[in-house]
């Protein structure tokens, strides 16, 4: 063994702490095995925001020369293993240090594996995930994003099964052996030791062939050089909207061709038409201006803008009538509206169906469903 | 002066961290007294771990959190004049802002101790590195010395102190850390144990010139043209008396350690018999070692020497490093618009270093990693094929060069 990368593909402050604890984990295990390594995340994505794809990398080597040679390159060409912590990630991410989509699986070794902690079948991920020409594997651990704040952790032991999975599909960074000695280092208790030993016992792999997998093309940004750029740091304004859908009627902003943001969402709100009372406090207070306004007044959230913030449903008067759903359930970003118009009634059972899945499950990635949620969710914490 | 006795750090340790916690633990080590702090990116990083180890009782200071990067460096200023040890920093804009304090800080003889975080100088807004905004300091007094790992960064900071704090030298020294690179990078570092740090780092002695109602003083009185050139004179000559401490720091702290550079002025890489050297300073290195092994597999003799004080400058050591080599490839982060050649600020002065000697090799300017742009090995390799070029033709077609940017 020369070199072992592992990246870990997180979402920008909800998982923050995750991947750091990953991370350095793997870089005190290898040290268990006299190696040597290093451990950082990407400093583009920085400062972060809620939700935005971000990545921590760990670099472990036999010697100092071999890590430096692997560091020649400060963010890793190819990796082992990609560890994606939110499946909806699976879609493909941009962050705040690249224009376009990059495939999840873009750092991948041939061979190498990417694990994704998901409640979804194999079949249903590698929809999502972009196709490329050789083989990788997938490795599933089931379970929900683990999503907490800037200055909370939510303990529920996703670090400590990850790294259990990592050292079943990658036995050539560091033994099973060696990661619980490190992890004991650090005062981790026998409870959660036993996560990473059950998740090491439980995990397999799913060969990915060529071929399997979402054939979209990634969208992508030629940038400018220096002598085609304007000089004086200028960037021209945006041409006005006009009408929705280049129609007459209703509006629709203009919007940046080359910078999406929908990767940052790990959940998307679903509007009822018919319930809603036009009354425009979405459209007003959504941060990306993702509303188009239809031609009958009514308010379509655009699925390429929406960073899933969830404030268009908590500000919403009408109970129900936008609700946040895991971005998971989608497979597309078209028009709500369109779909609705196409034929009510069957948009009026497939929305009922996810709000209903949404509610029953009763987790939320992250913020809250109205305004008032915190206060009310401390109260009843407290009450319990 | 508190004397704070903690109970981290009472025995050596490894340690996983970034160039900033290295740096906030020098901090610690030193059980430095007054730390002022105002956020700005990638030197932020170092006033978090400051403030968490403070809060974690591994020392005692007072922390202040200034409400401009200004008052942040007067703040310092002035308590290094009481006697306090200080310690304080910035990044890019941040550090330009408080230019006024950075400047009398050298003219009064206060030996502050600062971490630049290396960071592109606004507009535009950008986080990466760029060394223009510690090079500001270059002419004014301040030690300016650039780290490559997190390792150096701690033992830098601590070597800091004790030159900067020596009454043979009283000035000011900034630890410039690529931002990113050094700073948000976690690598395994050996923590000393705090009583050899306190071998190593005696309690910093204004003496005659601490400013105490004990000791009543005037400083920093209105002068005019009849005393201010010989008060340069006497900056100049301790920047001089600098030469001969920092050697002597050096050895001091091999022995207190047991570890320790050869040299503190200069590393170099495959010198020796190297036709072509390419010069650059923090963390460049490490991608130029890389391609450098590469080409000498290949037969190529590329070396590469890092400066490590860019003030003082290591003319002499600097001088031998390159006397006997064919060629000689400059790479700067950073940009002086105008200058001679238009060449990079360490191309600059490197050229005129080695003005003096009988022979010279052929020197060519790269100005690279803007930004925080990575330089990769293949532009590493350009460097040397311009180089080669150079020799070959035994002329330099274009002195300066911008690398991987976009046309
Ligand atoms: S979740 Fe709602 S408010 Fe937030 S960006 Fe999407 S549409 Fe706008
Ligand atoms: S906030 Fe709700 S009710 Fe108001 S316009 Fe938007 S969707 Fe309709």
């Amino acid at each position: 063994m020369a070199t072992v990368a592992v990246e870990v593909v997180y979402r920008g402050i909800y998982q923050r702490t995750l991947a750091r604890n990953i991370v350095r984990s793997i870089v005190f295990a290898a040290r268990k095995e006299g190696k040597i390594g290093t451990a950082f995340g990407r400093y583009g994505d920085s400062p972060e925001r809620n939700g935005i794809p971000a990545k921590q990398f760990a670099i472990v080597a036999d010697t100092p020369e071999e890590l430096e040679e692997n560091l020649a390159v400060y963010e890793a060409q190819e990796v082992d293993v990609t560890i994606n912590v939110d499946d909806t990630m699976c879609k493909g991410i941009e962050s705040w240090a690249w224009y376009g989509l990059e495939p999840i699986n873009k750092l991948t070794k041939p061979g190498g594996t990417l694990i994704v902690t998901s409640r979804q079948p194999a079949e249903d991920l590698i929809q999502d995930i972009h196709q490329r020409s050789e083989p990788f594997n997938l490795s599933i651990i089931p379970s929900t994003a683990s999503f907490s704040g800037l200055w909370v952790y939510k303990d529920d032991h996703t670090d400590m099964r990850i790294l259990g999975a990592l050292c079943k599909v990658c036995p050539d960074l560091v033994s099973l052996d060696s990661m619980m000695a490190a992890l004991k280092d650090q005062g981790t208790s026998d409870v959660k030791l036993s996560s990473a030993q059950k998740a090491y016992d439980r995990t397999t792999q799913r060969p990915v062939e060529p071929g399997e997998g979402s054939t979209e093309v990634p969208f992508s940004f030629d940038l400018p050089g220096w002598k085609s750029m304007e000089e004086g740091l200028v960037i021209r304004g945006i041409e006005q909207g006009g009408g929705f859908r280049g129609g007459q009627e209703g509006y629709q902003p203009a919007r940046n061709a080359v910078f999406k943001k929908w990767s940052t969402r790990s959940m998307r709100p679903v509007v009822n038409f018919e319930t809603c009372i036009k009354c425009t406090l979405c459209w007003l207070q959504c941060p990306d201006t993702c509303f188009d306004v239809t031609p009958d007044g009514l308010f379509d959230a655009n699925m390429e803008s929406c960073c899933g913030c969830g404030v268009c449903e908590s500000v919403c008067p009408v109970p129900n009538c936008i609700t946040m759903v895991n971005e998971a359930e989608f497979n597309d970003n078209n028009s709500e509206w369109e779909a609705w118009q196409k034929d009510a009634n069957s948009y009026k059972q497939w929305m009922t169906a996810l709000v209903e899945k949404q509610q029953a499950a009763g987790e939320r990635s992250h913020g809250f469903h109205h305004v008032g949620g915190y206060a009310e969710e401390i109260a009843n914490s407290r009450d319990s | 002066m508190t004397t704070t006795q903690t109970q981290l750090f009472q025995t050596e340790k490894e340690e996983l961290i970034s160039g900033s916690e290295a740096i906030a633990i020098a901090c610690a080590l030193a059980d430095v007294d007054v730390i002022t702090a105002y956020p700005i990116r990638p030197y932020d990083t170092v006033m978090q771990y400051v403030s968490k180890l403070k809060a974690d009782g591994a020392f005692d200071c007072d922390f202040i959190v200034a409400e401009s990067e200004h008052s942040q460096f007067e703040i310092v200023k002035h308590a290094s004049a009481v006697g306090a040890r200080t310690f304080c920093g910035s990044s890019g804009v941040g550090w330009f802002y408080a230019m006024e304090a950075i400047t009398v800080t050298a003219g009064l003889r206060l030996p502050v101790v600062a971490m630049v975080g290396n960071r592109a100088l606004d507009d535009p807004g950008a986080f990466g590195v760029e060394h223009n905004d510690a090079l500001a300091v270059r002419d004014l007094g301040w030690m300016l010395y650039w780290v490559a790992t997190a390792q150096e960064a701690l033992d830098t900071a601590l070597l800091a102190w004790k030159i900067a704090e020596d009454p043979r030298v009283f000035l000011p020294f900034a630890v410039s850390c690529d931002g990113s690179f050094l700073t948000h990078s976690q690598a395994i570092v050996r923590v000393p144990d705090n009583k050899k740090v306190r071998q190593f780092l005696p309690n910093y002695n204004r003496g005659k010139l601490q400013l105490h109602p004990d000791n009543p003083i005037t400083v920093a009185p209105q002068v005019n043209e009849d005393w201010l050139m010989e008060i340069r004179r006497q900056t100049n000559e301790a920047m001089l008396r600098a030469t001969q401490v920092i050697p002597e720091a050096y050895d001091e702290f091999k022995q207190v350690f047991g570890r320790g550079d050869p040299s503190p002025w200069i590393e170099e890489f495959m010198t020796e018999d190297a036709e072509i050297v390419l010069v650059g300073m923090g963390t460049l290195a490490m991608p130029v070692r890389v391609a450098i092994r590469r080409l000498r597999e290949q037969g190529k003799k590329v070396g590469f020497l890092r400066v490590k004080f860019f003030r003082p400058f290591a003319t002499e050591e600097i001088r031998n490093a390159l006397s006997h080599c064919k060629a000689v490839g400059v790479i700067d982060r950073d940009y002086s618009y105008g200058s001679p050649s238009f060449g990079g600020v360490l191309f600059n002065d490197l050229r005129a270093a080695l003005y003096p000697l009988q022979r010279h090799p052929l020197m060519l300017s790269f100005i690279a990693g803007l930004g925080g742009r990575e330089v990769m090995v293949r532009d590493v390799n350009q460097v040397v094929d311009m180089c080669q070029k150079a020799i070959d033709t035994g002329k330099i077609e274009q002195e300066n060069t911008w690398i991987a940017v976009r046309e």
